[in-house]
């Protein structure tokens, strides 16, 4: 009898303190493909924003990079997705947002924060609507062994014949292999090659945007010019790059092998973990010394609402505070080579991450050419940009055939 | 009385029903129904749909016309077929006779270690995809591969290509890695077969004054001819779906140089499950699912009735 009272009173006490902790406290999760991010999440980012809104939970909650996507939606359609969903750029948060799982967020305040390119990303193609709040770009460059350069007697260079005569002097003294890539894997002879220096010879965003309109072909200069810069590397790439995939180029230059790396930010964290060298960074070359220089800033993760979320207000608190410039520090310092893609003045601590932030105040920014529309089609361009800017390489097609080529896929399902 | 001995006569005349055989047949009939035929049937309807608003939308043979008359999914379709076509001749220019070679040796009574060499033989079959391209991609690496260090001892060193990297050289080297792995296979079928030939018969070609070589060429070999077809048939299926795991291990989605080694098989994941930028579509995915399973019908069919039929099977 006693017990039977006892175990009654500790279920009673149990439902209370539950139901007080419900009231209190709102349960709102991340849905993220970023699971090695967990321990930051949990560490650096949310207790900030927990002591400062003290009746919300927030709870990171990612799932594996390759199966997000996939597992995502099954979610979204049996209704058990988390509140706030990490967003990739372009079509595929676009077409989450026309399936209505995204809820349109425009009129949130921070929004005017972020520039118009990096808002692009999660935005309707008209511009109306806009579904993610851009959280994260990673900046595409060069890093350079400065010992290497030291030893050398070399500056970094900024010009386009600058770029070559390092590149030459490099050759020349044959002790280090002067630029590490291969075209094995391809995407980084379209990632790393193409869409890194050939915004300079298209104009960055005239140039990209020109293409989406129509006004613009690939077969025009500046497109043929990223083809040609491609051909023109050939030279400065090691033995058998024909076959040497990315891993291989990364264990190269962190090896010291090789005195360059055309490369993006999202490389620091990794890079700087394995040499023993000291590293610096480099934006990609201008045209000549009277033009500017272009980076691809490119937005890689925003964060929005599932439409149907039991806690709009809770959410959309958080979102604003993605959106300050509180939040844009501690992501940027918590994962050196995301960059925050808001305009605050941020202060970042990695030295080499500051080299790369460093190039958006000196270059245009742009984000890779193929990403926004032109890859929805058959052939999507980005895939396309892969094949072709590694066939250049390899010597296999001439600049302009790949040009051609382009144009004409786009010419076959692409309608301005 | 009449009666009676007729339905008596009746009776033992019909049979009782076998059930039986339904029991035993059962069990294989409802998985592969179930997992197997079922699936094929499935996916071929698949192939007459397309993307509409929440579900498919029937349009026919539009898939099949797209795939076979656009130039864009017809150059595609047609490399795929071709290289497919290259892996399978020389899968039986040089795996299938260096197997049968093999065997032979083998299959000599007085061979010492037969057994160690079998299972040497048979090993690489064993390891994982994964890991024989692993492997190899290390071998042939131009930057870390012990075959340039290699061939430069040997003074060959100039003759080293980065072969997995070019054009004119990747099928051929994927195709010899795959060779590497699975002869195995052919190896152990062809072995079986040969030590099934009679001693009998052997010793009387013997006695009849042939050699060892004329005993293999007019003996032995018209007695495993069966199994030779086995093999031919066995490897033009395995080409068409087996070959897709080792490319895309040592080479990617993208089957790349310039999709120098793409098969059927990469083809077929691409446009099924998408790859980077492209987005994947089901329908045409089922489509060229569908022509493969249709390639592999009119092989086995051209076989099954102009080969094995053929084949004259010695009673031994």
């Amino acid at each position: 009898m006693t017990t039977r009272v006892f175990k009654a009173g500790l279920l009673a006490t149990t439902l209370c303190v539950s139901g007080i902790a419900a009231a209190d406290k709102v349960v709102i999760s991340i849905e993220s493909w970023r699971a090695e991010d967990q321990a930051l999440w949990d560490e650096l980012i949310l207790p900030v924003f927990e002591a400062q809104n003290p009746n919300i939970d927030v709870q990171f909650k990612p799932t594996t990079a390759t199966e997000y996507n996939a597992a995502l939606n099954a979610r979204l359609a049996g209704g058990t997705a988390g509140d706030i969903i990490t967003c990739r750029p372009f079509d595929n948060a676009l077409a989450m947002y026309d399936a209505g799982n995204l809820a349109n967020i425009a009129e949130l305040e921070g929004l005017s924060n972020f520039s118009d390119v990096a808002k692009a990303a999660w935005s309707t193609d008209n511009g109306d609507a806009k579904f993610c709040v851009p959280m994260a770009s990673v900046i595409h460059g060069f890093m350079y062994n400065k010992d290497a350069f030291a030893e050398l007697n070399l500056e970094v260079p900024k010009t386009e014949a600058e770029f070559y005569a390092v590149l030459d002097a490099i050759k020349d003294d044959g002790t280090y292999i002067p630029m590490a890539m291969g075209t094995k894997d391809q995407w980084e002879a379209a990632t790393m090659g193409y869409t890194n220096v050939g915004p300079a010879y298209w104009g960055g965003e005239d140039g990209r945007l020109g293409l989406i309109s129509g006004d613009a072909k690939m077969t025009d200069d500046g497109f043929v010019e990223g083809f040609r810069q491609m051909a023109k590397w050939t030279p400065y790439l090691g033995n058998g790059f024909q076959a040497q995939g990315y891993t291989d180029s990364q264990n190269l230059f962190t090896l010291g092998r090789a005195a360059i790396y055309p490369t993006g930010s999202w490389e620091i964290t990794g890079f700087q973990q394995n040499a023993d060298f000291e590293l610096g960074a480099f934006a990609p070359p201008s045209k000549d010394a009277d033009s500017s220089c272009y980076i691809s800033d490119h937005t890689d993760i925003g964060i929005g609402m599932n439409a149907s979320t039991e806690n709009k207000d809770e959410v959309m608190t958080f979102l604003a505070w993605t959106t300050s410039a509180e939040f844009a520090e501690l992501l940027t310092n918590a994962a050196p080579g995301f960059f925050s893609l808001s305009s605050h003045d941020i202060n970042v601590e990695n030295a080499l991450a500051n080299e790369f932030v460093a190039m958006r105040g000196q270059c245009e920014a742009t984000i890779r050419v193929a990403h926004q529309i032109l890859s929805r089609g058959e052939l999507p361009l980005g895939n396309q940009l892969w094949t072709l800017a590694a066939n250049v390489i390899n010597g296999t097609q001439t600049p302009e055939d790949a040009a051609a080529e382009a144009q004409a896929n786009l010419d076959g399902w692409y309608k301005p | 009385m009449a009666n009676t001995g007729s339905v008596s006569s009746e009776q033992t005349h019909r049979r009782p029903v076998r059930w039986y055989i339904l029991v035993f047949l059962a069990p294989a009939t409802l998985i592969y129904t179930i997992f197997a035929i079922y699936p094929i049937i499935e996916s071929l309807r698949l192939s007459l749909y397309e993307a509409g608003d929440g579900g498919g939308v029937f349009v026919g043979l539009a898939n099949y016309a797209r795939l076979f008359g656009e130039p864009l999914w017809a150059d595609q379709f047609w490399n795929a077929f071709k290289n497919n076509i290259v892996l399978f001749l020389m899968h039986m220019l040089i795996q299938n006779p260096i197997a049968l070679a093999l065997a032979a040796l083998l299959s000599v009574p007085t061979l010492k270690g037969a057994a160690t060499y079998r299972t040497i033989f048979f090993l690489p079959t064993l390891l994982s995809v994964v890991v024989v391209g692993f492997i190899w991609q290390l071998i042939l690496s131009p930057l870390w591969g012990v075959s340039p260090a290699f061939m430069n001892w040997l003074g060959i060193g100039s003759f080293f290509k980065p072969w997995l990297g070019l054009e004119s050289s990747a099928l051929i080297t994927v195709t010899l890695i795959s060779i590497w792995q699975y002869v195995g296979i052919p190896l152990m079928l062809f072995y079986a077969a040969l030590l099934n030939v009679p001693e009998e018969t052997i010793e009387a070609a013997r006695i009849d004054g042939l050699n060892g070589w004329w005993i293999f060429w007019k003996v032995k070999l018209p007695l495993i001819l069966p199994t030779l077809g086995l093999v031919g048939i066995l490897t033009y299926i395995g080409n068409f779906t087996a070959s897709f795991d080792l490319i895309y291990t040592l080479q990617g989605g993208l089957a790349g140089p310039d999709y120098s080694t793409d098969v059927m098989g990469t083809f077929l994941f691409r446009t099924f499950f998408g790859f980077q930028a492209q987005l994947g579509d089901v329908y045409m995915g089922a489509t060229v699912a569908s022509a493969l399973f249709f390639i592999i019908l009119i092989g086995v069919g051209l076989y099954l009735f102009g080969v094995q039929r053929r084949l004259q099977r010695y009673d031994s």
